[in-house]
């Protein structure tokens, strides 16, 4: 960690869906500028764990606690955690394929979120080079007005970490962004995670253990529900009990 | 509502519709008995006015079931009680004129004038007491706020009790009707205060006002043309901006609306009670050109025509709505009323009084397979045919020359 405050403290919670234990006890913490991957064999939590954090999923116990303040973010529903700057990217691309790719971006483009505010809302000039500054940075520069659904499968996925960077999140969590993209888009999205993390807090989860040796960055191994191993990827990848249970396979 | 200059341009649709609209009720106008050549009698603009309301209540569904996807099946009792509070009014007031007419030489005292119109309205349930809900029926400005706030107040706690627990899809239709259904029984009683089955009558003539029906049926066209055309602007300005957006990804993935930090259950309830209002103000125009509404008008059946109606015009865009729920009720209209000469097949004889409902059935599950987007489809072909796809490069300068592929012919 460099040194600076907690952003996310999640501490002993546990989640059982009947009977089976999908968290267990466990026990998470990342800055406000640092870039963690989080690795694990299947069913080792990982979707579980960024279910409890975004609010999907409420824990059984346990504490999660946000920023500064300390914010028990496990007393918000789903919309107001986004609202205090937790964005999610899902493994599926989910856009809104009804819907432009400028559109989409508009919806995502931090602003007011109540819905009186959003009926007279209108797009000025800033939100406009916005959108356009943001889908350039994507690569979808020149297909704002094209309906997202016609996008191919490695365009939604940028057209969906364009609108996680729309919302300006102070914590992103990525879930295997790697999925179907080729090996150029592969080190352009490492290059943009690398970027990103500069300044805010990035999670990411991925199986794809060349992809997590690029982003070169501290690893936390999930199994059975909790932490097995954290450190550097050499030295978890050393630890005895990691290679048994993931590596070993 | 600001309507900015941009407005009509941003939405060629609204300008063509407005503009479609007004050639309508003019023309509706110049052939009528009261104003024009007398071609169009009375009863059928009475038919058209109701059409007018009935395709209002279709962009509420529109709104709450073709962009937010809440399949609603209770708009129907919405309609309902904004014609019942109309209602009241329109019955009060005309028995007051009637009552205070028939009295002999000496004023009565406000007690026995409010006994003696208690004594008309309820003595066919066999009361002779006016019911609390009828306090402000002699008062028509606080009708009209009833008319709004009775229906907006109840889709706003029905709304919030269903929403909250995140009830979604066939569950909240299923929910919907039996809001309606238990709206419609309860009405049926005659411990209502409403009348029970006998409901409302009378509600044509309109107190204080000397016109005839012929004058009468040509103003209330007027009224549901104007609130028409309200209702079709204000819906698309709710759909146009980033609102509409949120609408449409509520439809289709509304988990995603919320981790963008949208509050999906505020939206629905927004929207829900909107269509609530929008709904009652049609119904409060309808029942004065029916002349009678009852409890019978508020059962599920009619909700489920109204989402029949909206399918069938082509749901997610507005115009679809209104075309649906014209063409559909009009059609209607010439089927039951016997006016459709009867099918002989020779063994039997189809009567489309009997057979209507069956060929509507038949339409609502062949439009939802083979044309999902209704009768609105229609235009995007006709827009096809003007626009057609052509590749190749042009064969001159001009926009409308040849291309490669024609001239290979």
């Amino acid at each position: 960690m460099s040194g600076t405050a907690t952003l996310l403290e999640v501490s002993g919670i546990s989640v059982t869906f009947d009977g089976f234990r999908a968290i267990n006890n466990l026990s998470f913490s990342i800055g406000a500028a640092e870039l963690r991957a989080i690795i694990g064999p299947n069913g080792a939590g990982k979707t579980t764990f960024m279910d409890i954090v975004t609010g999907k999923t409420s824990p059984d116990e346990g504490s999660v606690l946000w920023g500064e303040m300390s914010q028990n973010l496990l007393r918000m529903n789903e919309a107001q955690i986004a609202r205090v700057g937790i964005g999610r990217k899902f493994q599926r691309p989910t856009v809104f394929e009804d819907q432009s790719v400028a559109e989409n971006l508009l919806m995502a483009l931090k602003a007011a979120r109540a819905p009186w505010r959003v009926l007279f809302w209108r797009p000025g000039a800033g939100d406009h080079a916005r959108v356009e500054a943001l889908a350039a940075q994507v690569g979808l520069g020149d297909a704002l007005e094209r309906k997202s659904g016609e996008l191919s499968h490695g365009q939604k996925q940028w057209l969906e970490i364009g609108m996680l960077l729309a919302q300006e999140p102070k914590l992103l969590l990525v879930d295997e962004p790697a999925a179907g993209m080729t090996l150029a888009e592969r080190e352009q999205t490492t290059a943009l995670l690398v970027d990103l993390a500069k300044t805010r807090a990035v999670v990411v989860v991925e199986h794809d253990m060349e992809f997590v040796r690029r982003l070169n960055c501290k690893v936390t191994v999930l199994h059975e529900g909790s932490v097995l191993a954290e450190g550097s990827l050499d030295h978890v990848t050393a630890n005895p009990k990691v290679i048994e249970v993931y590596l070993g396979r | 509502m600001a309507i900015k200059p941009g407005f009509l341009s941003k939405n060629p649709s609204v300008l063509v519709f407005l503009l479609v609209l007004a050639a309508f009720t003019l023309g509706v106008t110049l052939m009528s008995e009261a104003y024009g050549a007398g071609v169009v009698s009375t009863s059928f603009v009475k038919t058209l006015g109701k059409t007018l309301c009935l395709c209002l209540i279709a962009i509420a569904m529109d709104l709450i079931w073709g962009y937010t996807g809440i399949l609603s099946l209770g708009h129907f009792a919405f309609f309902g009680l904004g014609g019942y509070m109309i209602g009241m009014w329109l019955m009060y007031a005309r028995t007051r004129e009637i009552v205070l007419g028939s009295q002999g030489a000496l004023p009565p005292t406000p007690q026995e004038l409010q006994d003696a119109i208690a004594t008309q309205i309820f003595g066919v349930v066999g009361t002779s007491e006016l019911p609390a809900i009828w306090s402000f029926a002699g008062s028509l400005p606080a009708q009209l706020a009833l008319v709004v706030l009775v229906p907006g107040l109840l889709a706003l706690i029905f709304g919030w009790l269903a929403f909250r627990s995140r009830v979604t899809g066939v569950y909240l239709s299923i929910l919907t009707q039996a809001m309606t259904l238990a709206l419609s029984l309860y009405l049926f009683q005659n411990e209502s205060g409403l009348r029970g089955n006998n409901g409302l009558s009378g509600l044509q003539n309109i107190p204080g006002v000397g016109a005839d029906q012929d004058h009468l049926s040509i103003w209330f066209l007027w009224a549901s043309a104007g609130m028409l055309a309200a209702g079709y602007m204000l819906a698309a300005f709710v759909t146009s901006g980033k609102f509409g957006s949120v609408m449409r990804g509520i439809r289709d993935d509304e988990a995603r609306v919320r981790f963008l930090g949208y509050s999906v259950e505020s939206y629905k309830l927004f929207i829900f009670t909107l269509t609530a209002v929008i709904a009652a103000i049609a119904g409060a125009l309808y029942y004065p050109q029916a002349g009678i509404i009852n409890p019978g008008e508020m059962a599920p059946i009619a909700s489920i025509y109204l989402a029949v109606w909206v399918a069938i015009g082509g749901r997610g865009r507005l115009y679809g709505a209104v075309v649906g729920a014209a063409f559909v009720s009009l059609v209607s209209t010439w089927f039951t009323g016997g006016r459709a000469p009867d099918l002989n097949l020779g063994f039997y004889t189809v009567k489309w009084v009997d057979w209507w409902q069956v060929l509507l059935g038949l339409s609502f599950v062949l439009v939802t397979l083979l044309a999902p987007k209704g009768l609105a489809g229609l235009v995007d072909l006709v827009q096809g045919l003007r626009h057609p796809n052509r590749g190749g490069d042009p064969m001159g300068p001009g926009e409308g020359s040849l291309r490669e592929e024609e001239a290979v012919e």
